[in-house]
């Protein structure tokens, strides 16, 4: 199953991704953390409801070519790093307005979990 | 698979106000969202609100795919298939709530995507046991309820606030069951649910 395969294969991006791992947020919390709240409409590998996110970190926002986005976030300028993911993350209305995601996370450190988590999964 | 005379459905009849039958064009809309309260809000935050609820559908679009490939992996026993397709009822139930919802807002519902398609996407292929089956549901249920939860305050309309509250209801409740088939514990804390 994906999620007894979760751990193991973070475990091994962790291991050859170590010196590059993002000092500020914990990706194994951020493991958990998109597990619980991001699962219901992302994978990393699969559209879902939402966007695939393998790669995210690091591409232009909206660009996953077999996902259909609403035109705001399509067409945004965004490319998706620290910054622009905790504004996204925080109130995504604000940050992008017009698209369709409707969910937030309010609290800081948890959105520097899931960033960094998000950051280890794209191998940057 | 309609179960709507099914005696195991007492949640889907009680969701739509204890109606027999499921005419949800009419009952859903007036259980829904207070009509009041819709004439009052704007286009753009109704349009908002279409969004988040069509971003609903979806999940409910998936869920009863999922069980679909769980009904028919030929890996449940009768007792757990009874209640998975009870549990996919309501979901049927939850489906097509939004869809009446989403189109008296003047919305488009999202369509249905092909089984296969959902199945490639939750990695159907990786069931191999009964319990491979209920984890995936589980996780499904659990990502479902703190989603629900979740997009509850980007609600402009309050009564449609409401109905993503009883939608997380009952997916806390399908997830509840499933946990307990995998014998699994309780949550060891309060307040695990949304956040
Ligand atoms: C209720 C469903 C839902 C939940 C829960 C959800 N998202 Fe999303 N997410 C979406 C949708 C839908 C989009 C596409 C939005 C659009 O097209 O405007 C999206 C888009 C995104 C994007 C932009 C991706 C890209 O390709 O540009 C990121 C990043 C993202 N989500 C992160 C997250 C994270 C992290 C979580 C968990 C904390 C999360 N989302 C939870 C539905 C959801």
């Amino acid at each position: 199953m994906l999620r007894k395969q979760f751990p193991a294969m973070l475990g091994m991006m962790l291991i050859s991704n170590a010196p590059f791992a993002n000092a500020g947020g914990d990706p194994v919390r951020g493991e958990a953390l998109y597990e619980s709240r991001c699962i219901a409409c992302h994978s990393i590998d699969a559209n879902r409801g939402g966007p695939a996110h393998k790669g995210v970190y690091g591409r232009k926002a909206g660009s996953v070519s077999d996902y259909s986005y609403s035109d705001a976030l399509r067409m945004s300028k965004i490319v998706w790093d620290e910054q622009t993911l905790d504004r996204w993350l925080t109130n995504p209305e604000q940050s992008i307005p017009g698209q369709r995601m409707g969910y937030s996370v309010p609290e800081v450190a948890d959105r520097a979990d899931l960033i960094a988590y998000l950051r280890l999964r794209s191998g940057k | 698979m309609t179960t709507s005379e099914n005696s195991m459905v007492p949640s889907r009849r009680s969701f739509l106000g204890n109606t027999a039958k499921i005419t949800l064009s009419a009952t859903a809309i007036a259980l829904l969202a207070g009509k009041e309260s819709l004439a009052q809000i704007s286009s753009k935050s109704m349009s908002q609100d279409v969004n988040i609820l069509n971003v609903a559908l979806g999940l409910e679009h998936e869920a009863i795919n999922a069980y679909q490939l769980g009904a028919q992996s030929g890996l449940l026993q009768k007792a757990v298939l009874d209640v998975a397709v009870k549990f996919q009822g309501d979901h049927k139930a939850h489906r097509d709530a939004l869809i009446a919802t989403i189109q008296k807002l003047g919305g488009t519902p999202v369509a249905e995507k092909k089984l296969d398609d959902y199945a490639m996407a939750l990695k159907a292929d990786m069931l191999k046991s009964q319990a491979d089956v209920l984890d995936l549901a589980a996780r499904l249920e659990l990502g479902a309820t703190n989603a629900y939860l979740g997009v509850i305050p980007s609600f402009k309309d309050t009564g449609l606030a409401k109905v993503a509250a009883r939608l997380a209801a009952d997916e806390t409740m399908h997830w509840t069951i499933l946990n307990n088939a995998l014998g699994r514990p309780l949550p060891a804390k309060a307040l695990s649910f949304g956040a």
